[in-house]
């Protein structure tokens, strides 16, 4: 296990559940991925892979997005407890 | 005046903008994903399981699994086109008989009645009306259900899982991951596959995509592809097989335009369109079980009626075009003979012939017209006993391959290199128009006209050349 | 008129069988017969929430509909009338965000800031109502004359997801309505949610930006003041001059070309703007 290691999103395996904990991308490209609901602190998984390897598909916040590897690799995310998948909390989660 | 102001109003911004710093942007974007998280977190009171339903992902594992994923889209193609090559056969053959032959016999009596003269009712009879009588039997029977079928895969959520299987080959050309959902639509209509290229951001590639959508089999050209596979390529299996044959010639067909696409987007990424590949995310939504009534009203109303009025509406000028040029002579020669001589040797060149190089001609407008266009001329400049000038009597599939094997001096491989041509060849007039105005530039409509078509000569060459050195032709 | 017009009665039942709820009422499905209007509608949302599908159901029309998120890329237009009021619906592309700039997302986003629409509906997706909020904050940052439609509660009951209407329309500030759009529930109530709008009757709170540093509200207000002076009538000059200071890249193109003053003077936008080559 690597435990609260960060690594990039590309690196997560299938079907292990992470937090995103910072954007690389800038500008349009960050903006795209807030849209997609990709920011830090959202929950995000892995769920399958395209036949050829790439792009993957990503459970996040009830919808499933599929990324290139390229994209993923902009995004750190720091794996999380399995068994806390069910509670999605909400996104930056500064106060409640 | 208006520019100055302008140039003005562009220089103030920049300059507050840089003493506010370039950061703006995140910090108003960020504040409102914050808020959206707040808000969510009070309004959502149980989020329910995180998980889809499990039959959801069980079949997403499925159809995009590395070894059933190709397969099983390879499969619904195929299964696709089976049905619809079937199932519209029995049809066809009952609308062709109706139409062109007790319709058709009808209206020539009702002529004589009273007493039209012979080059009225030849113009009205046998240009206008058998040209669109030809288009409507041909087209209806195989649309009406391909289209009923197509839809109802969109309808399910499918057309994005092909996206995501084919996105990696669509990147290693160069092009954006959507192109794949701009070429399923160019499956109806290239005008509409190109106008549904706005869902990619970057100019680069949009231009891409749509300078290659001409490479997805439209409307038009699907009933070329199944009648060809069915009366040339259908009939050379076992009759139980025939359909079968049949339908795999014509995925072979949409296949190798799928190679197509990703070649000629790879050429276009590596040489006048070169440039970084841009943000890709594809949504994957939930399976959706599709409403086959209304699929199957929306798509036989609003597809296949409007598609059928459209080609019907192009087919009568068509017709009449075709009966004039074959009844108007200069020399003794009608001047559909004087053209088809012209274009004859390069037509034979590529494995094709004059009629069908002319038929391309008059089928600028729209592509469906194709086959009665070949038909007619064939059968007006043989002046066979089945037509008189101007004429064509009954016809079904195995008369219409008699018709191009005996008087056209049709082989399998004219039949093999129609079907390429017909991939291979210019957009037809609506879809040219519609990339000037997504483009508004001349010269990238012009490309868009040129290089499919000279994809098309070279290709058909290329058998033509093969198929005669091998003695198959 | 009363002649080309389907009523509720029968297109209703059509639509949900045993529906009695609805068997009388005040709804007329135009299609495309709108000759004059009160009230111009338009509907915004993500991709793939349903827009089509309610515009279906409120005029009566067969807009496309696909399983996949851009399926619209251009605007439809049809109309209904409901309390003898005439609105105009427009269907527009999918978008996730007023700022990102494909031509379909431009579509939207241009008619929803300068088509002047009367009110607007945002459909929202229920299964991921989070996701979807960012839309409808940055269209109540320009506009209050909003109604929400949370739909899909169909398929978000079924996966265990519950949403409280109440709650959201308090924090937003605008009336929210759960609807289903492909069974029709909840049409009804949208619609009487939009005449309130439409009417004035609705007590919103319109969500004013906050600006927390001063030197950016100064440059705002005088980057507005241009704005103004330049394009007369252009609706939303605030939020010009907030994409100005960004340096956003396709509002600095519609200022230079002069699509921006085209659609101060000219009401509803065209299309796409055309693909610029290189
Ligand atoms: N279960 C369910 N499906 C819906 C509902 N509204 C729309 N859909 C489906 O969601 C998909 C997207 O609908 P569409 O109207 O094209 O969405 P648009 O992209 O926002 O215009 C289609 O498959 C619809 O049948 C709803 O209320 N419930
Ligand atoms: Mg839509």
């Amino acid at each position: 296990m690597m435990d609260d290691e960060e690594m990039t999103l590309n690196l997560l395996p299938l079907n292990s559940p992470a937090t995103v904990t910072r954007l690389t991308c800038q500008g349009a490209d960050r903006r795209r991925m807030f849209d997609l609901g990709i920011l830090p602190g959202a929950r995000i998984a892995a769920v399958s892979r395209s036949p050829l390897g790439d792009p993957t598909a990503y459970r996040v916040r009830g919808a499933v997005i599929a990324l290139r590897r390229e994209q993923a690799e902009q995004i750190f995310v720091a794996p999380a407890a399995p068994q806390t998948v069910g509670q999605e909390r909400g996104g930056a989660g500064r106060d409640g | 005046m208006a520019e100055v102001n302008t140039q003005r109003l562009l220089e103030t911004a920049e300059r507050l903008r840089a003493e506010i710093g370039t950061e703006l942007h995140d910090r108003l974007s960020e504040a409102i994903y914050a808020d959206a998280a707040r808000i969510a977190e009070r309004a959502v009171v149980r989020a329910g399981e995180e998980r889809r339903l499990s039959w959801d992902i069980l079949l997403d594992r499925l159809l995009t699994s590395r070894a059933f994923g190709f397969p099983i889209m390879l499969l619904l193609l195929t299964a696709t086109f089976w049905i619809t090559i079937a199932g519209a056969n029995v049809p066809s053959a009952l609308l062709g008989q109706l139409t062109q032959v007790t319709l058709y016999g009808w209206l020539h009596q009702a002529a004589n009645a009273v007493n039209a003269p012979w080059w009225l009712s030849g113009l009205l009879i046998d240009g206008v009306y058998l040209a669109m009588a030809w288009v409507f039997s041909v087209m209806l029977p195989p649309m009406a259900i391909f289209f009923p079928l197509f839809t109802l895969l969109e309808d399910f959520g499918y057309l994005p899982r092909v996206a995501f299987n084919l996105d990696r080959l669509f990147k290693r050309a160069g092009a954006h991951g959507k192109q794949s959902l701009t070429m399923m639509m160019g499956w109806g209509c290239n005008a509409a596959g190109v106008v549904s290229t706005r869902i990619i951001d970057s100019p680069r590639e949009r231009l891409i995509a749509i300078l290659t959508n001409n490479f997805s089999i439209c409307n038009g050209r699907w009933p070329t592809l199944i009648l060809m596979g069915t009366i040339f390529i259908g009939a050379t299996a076992p009759p139980a097989l025939a359909s079968f044959y049949a339908a795999a010639s014509v995925v072979t067909v949409a296949v190798l335009g799928i190679v197509f696409t990703l070649l000629v987007s790879a050429f276009l990424s590596r040489t006048w369109l070169r440039g970084e590949a841009s943000h890709f995310s594809l949504e994957l939504p939930p399976y959706r079980p599709p409403r086959i009534l209304q699929t199957l009203y929306t798509s036989l109303i609003d597809r296949t009626l409007i598609v059928l009025k459209r080609a019907m509406i192009m087919a009568a000028p068509a017709g009449a075009v075709i009966w004039l040029i074959s009844n108007v002579t200069i020399g003794g020669t009608s001047v559909a003979g004087h053209l088809v001589a012209l274009l004859n040797p390069i037509g034979l060149l590529i494995g094709l012939n004059g009629v069908i190089l002319l038929a391309y001609i008059v089928a600028i407008p729209a592509n469906e017209i194709i086959i009665p266009t070949i038909l007619m001329l064939t059968l007006n400049l043989a002046r066979s006993s089945l037509a008189q000038q101007g004429v064509m009597l009954e016809m079904e599939d195995g008369q219409i391959y008699e018709v191009l094997t005996r008087h056209g001096g049709w082989t399998l491989l004219t039949a093999v290199n129609l079907m390429l041509f017909s991939l291979l060849h210019n957009p037809c007039s609506t879809t040219l128009l519609t990339i000037w105005q997504e483009t508004r530039s001349r010269r990238w409509t012009a490309v868009a006209a040129l290089l499919p078509l000279t994809i098309g000569f070279g290709a058909t060459l290329l058998t033509a050349t093969i198929a005669r050195l091998m003695g198959w032709a | 008129m009363a002649d080309t017009n389907r009523t509720i009665a029968s297109t209703e039942t059509a639509a949900c069988g045993s529906c009695t709820r609805c068997s009388t009422g005040p709804l007329t499905r135009l299609g495309v017969h709108i000759g004059s209007w009160d009230f111009v509608i338009a509907l915004a949302g993500n991709p793939n929430t349903g827009k089509s599908t309610l515009f279906n159901a409120l005029t009566g029309l067969r807009q496309h509909v696909g399983n996949w998120p851009g399926k619209t890329v251009a605007r439809a237009e049809g109309g209904l009338t409901f309390n003898e009021k005439r609105y105009k619906l427009i269907d527009l592309p999918g978008t996730y965000s007023l700022l990102s700039a494909s031509a379909d997302e431009e579509v939207a986003r241009d008619f929803l800031l300068f088509g002047r629409p009367d009110v607007t509906i945002v459909v929202t997706d229920a299964t991921c109502l989070e996701r979807n909020l960012g839309l409808v904050l940055q269209v109540l940052e320009i506009t209050d004359r909003v109604v929400i439609a949370l739909n899909l509660m169909d398929e978000a009951r079924r996966r265990g997801i519950e949403v409280d209407a109440r709650s959201l329309s308090r924090d937003l500030g605008v009336p929210v309505v759960p609807t289903a759009a492909r069974r029709g529930a909840g049409i009804r109530e949208l619609l009487s949610a939009v005449e309130e709008v439409a009417l004035g009757a609705y007590p919103a709170r319109r969500r004013h930006l906050r600006y927390t540093d001063r030197a950016l509200e100064t440059a705002v207000r005088s980057l507005i003041a241009q704005i103004e002076a330049l394009f007369p009538g252009l609706p939303n000059a605030e939020w010009v001059a907030l994409r100005l200071l960004e340096g956003d890249e396709s509002i600095l193109r519609a200022v230079q070309d002069g699509t921006l003053g085209k659609l101060a003077q000219g009401g509803a936008p065209a299309g796409a703007a055309p693909l610029e080559a290189n």
